[in-house]
This record gives structure tokens, sequence and C-alpha cells, in this order.
């Protein structure tokens, strides 16, 4: 009897003591990179703080001065800034519909199912991931050195820029395709060109409209800052006024950015909506 | 023979071809006005790249390795600047998400927090960048802000998107068993959304770092300061060099990036 009761209580000391749900080493492990997480987080906060004059306290307590500056926006500005704003818009069309052509044969080649030739399709691969990881202002800032101030520069940009997005994107696409039509068009005899055209190109089509409408807006914010470098466009305004200390001036021409790439946005979310 | 005949033609393609010939009509008149005008200047660019190319190009494929250390040095200042930024993103932007799914706060908070976290993705980074550069002056701080505020847009969205995606079922079965609403957050919601969260958050790392190598360029430090300067002397060598390094440092953190993300996920 008194065994037994030993034994129970025994028991539910041990389910008092209630199990943790991890292992201690998952525990140990998260701790670790919390622990180094913090440090390189502290260390970053420092590193970057450290040519700043009067710390964070100090420029907080600026910043709302400064940002005071900024308001009441000038609208007055709003018809000399039309026409640089369209121009933004117009670069940013003209440059996604060239790199929607041209990304086709990329895309193509850098899909696993359509390109069975091993080497080229890691060559192209490759060769997309090498693009991406240029950002687009750092491309922007070498064609203005090497065409000139204009909107020249700044479309090709835009087009190599949303080139290495557009191709990975619409690859991924072809590569999650049915394989079954195709597979029938080779078997009854059609050419790559007929199996494409016929089975692949059907299937594809919403998403690679969806992704160019996408990236079409990827571009409007792209071209809007364009012109800091020089590159054309409403940014070119922007960087102007900036450098004049016009921030009336300055702040109105951010909101008129804001409501344009917002609406643009819109309708293009709307259409893919449709679309897909 | 019956059984061969055509299926009935559907109602509205009437209207589905009147909208057709509309959309494409409104494309092509937007083809129209873009290319009429838009004002190239052809002469000036081909005459411009032919006494550049020799210039410009093949420096850019010969690097200065005299400037190694310096440009080592700013695109470490890079990858703080994108480390401390999405680090505070992926904070700031966990109780933004909160609000704006739709299963979490009810319906008009969760309209809420969606218009504020699409009005902070409208702003690009580099106006932010400018914004901040105004306010804490021109240091590698302001560049944290601006990449901490415009992640947060877009984690905030991914966030939410997670989270809208749960399983709801385990949430109902904990609210039945009597559980209060920090029990359920820490028991049946957040061990749901950890692994997708920090897999996003690692993602949102990797487009920083590019995002935060061109801050520079209106002054938020980091590499963007020595692209300016480079271009601004006409200095390609350096200029290549600096292509590399981002080149370099991008690959590499995509692909580590992308090896923890294949284990959390």
């Amino acid at each position: 009897m008194t065994k037994g009761k030993s034994v129970l209580s025994q028991a539910s000391s041990e389910t008092n003591k209630i199990p943790s749900l991890y292992p201690a080493k998952t525990k140990l492990q998260v701790t670790v990179i919390f622990f180094t997480v913090l440090i390189i987080y502290i260390f970053s906060m420092y590193w970057t703080q450290r040519e700043m004059v009067g710390g964070v306290g100090g420029a907080l307590g600026n910043m709302y001065t400064v940002i005071k500056k900024f308001f009441p926006p000038n609208f007055a500005i709003l018809p000399n800034i039309l026409d640089p704003l369209l121009q933004t818009i117009q670069m940013a069309i003209i440059a996604t519909t060239i790199a929607a052509i041209i990304t086709i044969p990329l895309a193509l080649l850098s899909a696993r199912n359509v390109t069975t030739f091993k080497p080229l399709y890691y060559f192209s691969r490759t060769f997309l991931n090498l693009l991406r990881t240029i950002p687009d202002l750092v491309l922007a800032v070498i064609f203005v050195g090497l065409f000139g101030i204009g909107v020249f520069p700044g479309i090709l940009a835009l087009i190599i820029f949303s080139l290495g997005i557009l191709a990975k994107l619409i690859s991924e696409t072809i590569e999650a395709v049915d394989m079954n039509p195709m597979e029938a068009m080779r078997a009854s005899g059609g050419n790559t060109l007929q199996v494409i055209w016929y089975a692949l190109v059907p299937q594809v089509l919403p998403q690679y409209t969806s992704l160019v409408l996408y990236v079409f807006e990827i571009n409007i914010r792209a071209s809007v800052v364009l012109g800091l470098v020089g590159a054309g466009g409403i940014g070119l305004i922007l960087n102007q006024q900036l450098g004049f200390y016009n921030y009336p001036n300055a702040m109105a021409i951010i909101i008129i950015i804001f409501v344009v790439v917002i609406l643009i946005e819109y309708i293009s979310n709307k259409i893919r909506e449709a679309l897909v | 023979m019956d059984q061969y005949s055509l299926p009935p033609k559907p109602k509205n393609a009437f209207m589905k071809r009147i909208r057709n010939i509309v959309i494409a009509i409104a494309v092509v008149a937007l083809y129209i006005w873009t290319f009429t005008s838009i004002d190239i200047d052809w002469g000036r660019a081909i005459e411009r790249s032919l006494n550049n190319f020799q210039r410009v190009i093949p420096k850019l494929f010969s690097p200065d390795w005299g400037a190694l250390g310096e440009v080592s040095l700013s695109m470490l200042e890079t990858v703080f600047i994108a480390f401390a930024g999405s680090l505070m993103a992926a904070i700031i932007a966990v109780p933004l998400a909160f609000l704006a799914a739709n299963n979490m706060m009810g319906k008009y908070f969760s309209i809420i927090g969606k218009w504020i976290l699409s009005a902070i993705r409208a702003f690009p980074d580099l106006i932010l960048a400018i914004l901040f550069v105004v306010a804490v002056g021109p240091n590698a701080f302001a560049g944290v802000l601006a990449i901490a505020i415009g992640s947060t847009g877009m984690l905030g969205k991914m966030f939410s998107e997670i989270i809208e995606s749960i399983d709801m079922q385990v949430v109902e079965a904990m609210q039945a068993n009597g559980a209060n609403r920090i029990q359920i957050l820490f028991y049946a919601v957040l061990p749901q959304i950890i692994p997708e969260f920090l897999s996003y958050a690692i993602y949102r790392f990797e487009v920083d770092i590019r995002a935060s190598s061109i801050l520079g360029i209106v002054g938020a430090g980091g590499i963007g300061t020595m692209i300016i300067f480079a271009a601004n002397n006409r200095n390609w060598n350096e200029m290549g060099m600096i292509l590399l390094a981002i080149i370099v440092v991008v690959t590499i953190i995509d692909f580590a990036s992308a090896k923890i993300r294949q284990k959390i996920v």
C-alpha cells in the first residue's frame, strides 16, 4: 500500500515538471543565433552612428524642426513638373516593352524543361544571376557616364535591370507548366517552334502578362529616382530642388510621385487580378 | 450524331470582344503617345558613346585593386546598414502585420493596416533616404532608417499574408478550451508563423543589400558614396572595383540566404 502510494507520488512529481516542447540542443542553437544576431545588430548600430554629431537623440530631436521645413508643400510648381513626370512614365513604358521582348529568348534559354542542353542552361542562369546583382542606379550611373545626361541612359538601365528580374520570373513560370501537351506535340511530330507556340505559349501567356505588369510597377518606382544621377525624368527636378534647399517644392514633388505610384499600382493590380 | 455537336457559345462573347477591342485601342494609343513624345537625342547619345566607349568600358573590366581596402570598408558599412535596417523593419512589421491580417484584429483594423502598409510601400527607398538625410544628416544612420521604413511596407504585407494563411482550427480549439488571447498567440499562432517570418526577413535582407548599396548616392552612407565620387571623377577603374565588390558580396549573401531559408522552412 505504502509502496504503491510512493510510486504514485513520484509519478505525479514527474508530471508536475512539464517537459519542454523543444530539445536542449535546439534551445542552445536558438540562443546562440539570437545573441549573434543581437551582437551584429548592436555593432551595426554603433558603426552607422559613429559619424553622427550629437548621436541619435540629437538627430531625432532635430528631425522635427527639419521636417517642418518641408511643409506646407508648394503645389504651385505642378505645371512645371508635369512634363518630367510624363517623361518618367514613358521611360518605364518603353523600358518594360523592350525588356518584355528581349526576355522571351532569355527565359526560354534559362528554363530547364525547354533548354535540355545543360551547359547552355547553366550559362544563361549564371548570366541572369550576375545581371540581377547590379542595382539599377549603378547601371544608370555607368550609362550616364557612357552616353551623357538624358533619357536614353535611363531607359537602357531600366531595360537591363528589369531583364534580370523578368527573365528569372518567366523562366520559373515556364518550368512550372504542364509538360504533357508539349510531349504530345513532340510525339506527333511538331518541331521545337511549333511545340513552343502551340503547347507552351497558351499556358504561359496570362502569367507572362501579369509579370510584365509587375515589372512595369517596379520600373515606375525605379524610373522616379533615376533622375538623381542624371538619367532623365522627375528625379532630376527633385535633385535640383533639393540642391537649392527648396524643401516645399521638393515635398510637392515627393507627394506627386507618391500619388502617381499608388495610382499606377492600383490600375496594374486590377488588370493583373482580371488576368490570372 | 447528337453527342458530337459543338457546345453552346458563351453568351457574353460579344461584350468580351468589345472589351478586348477597347483594351487594344487603349494600349496602342498609349504606345503612340509614348514613342512620339519621348525625346531621345540619338545624335548626341551616339556621338558621346563613340567618344567614351574606349575610355569607360575597358577600364570597368580592369578594376583598381589599390582601392580594395577602401571599397571593402564601405561595402562592410553597406552590409551593416542593410542588416540594421532589415532587423528594425522585421520588428516594426510584426505589429503592423497583425493589424493588417483580416483574421486577427477584425475587418476595420485590417483595412487601416493594409492602407498604412501600401502607403509605406509607395515611397521608393531613395526618396525615404533623401528625407532622412535632411532629417538626421548625411551619414549611414539615415540609410538605416530609410531601409527600415522602406522594408517595413513589403515585410508587413508578406507577414500579414502569412498570418492570414494559418490554420485557424488550432486557434478555435484553444479558444474552446478556454485559453486567453496571450496563450492563443504563443501556442497557436506563433509556432505556425515564425519559420516563414524568418524566411521572409532573411530574403528581405538580401533585397536590402542591393538597396543600401545605392543609398550613398543621396548621401546616406555605404558604398553608394564611392559610386557617386568615382562617377564624378570619371574614375572608371575604381568603379570597376566597386562593381566587383557589389557583385561578389551580393552573390555570397544571396547564396547564404537561400541555404538558410531552405533549412528554416
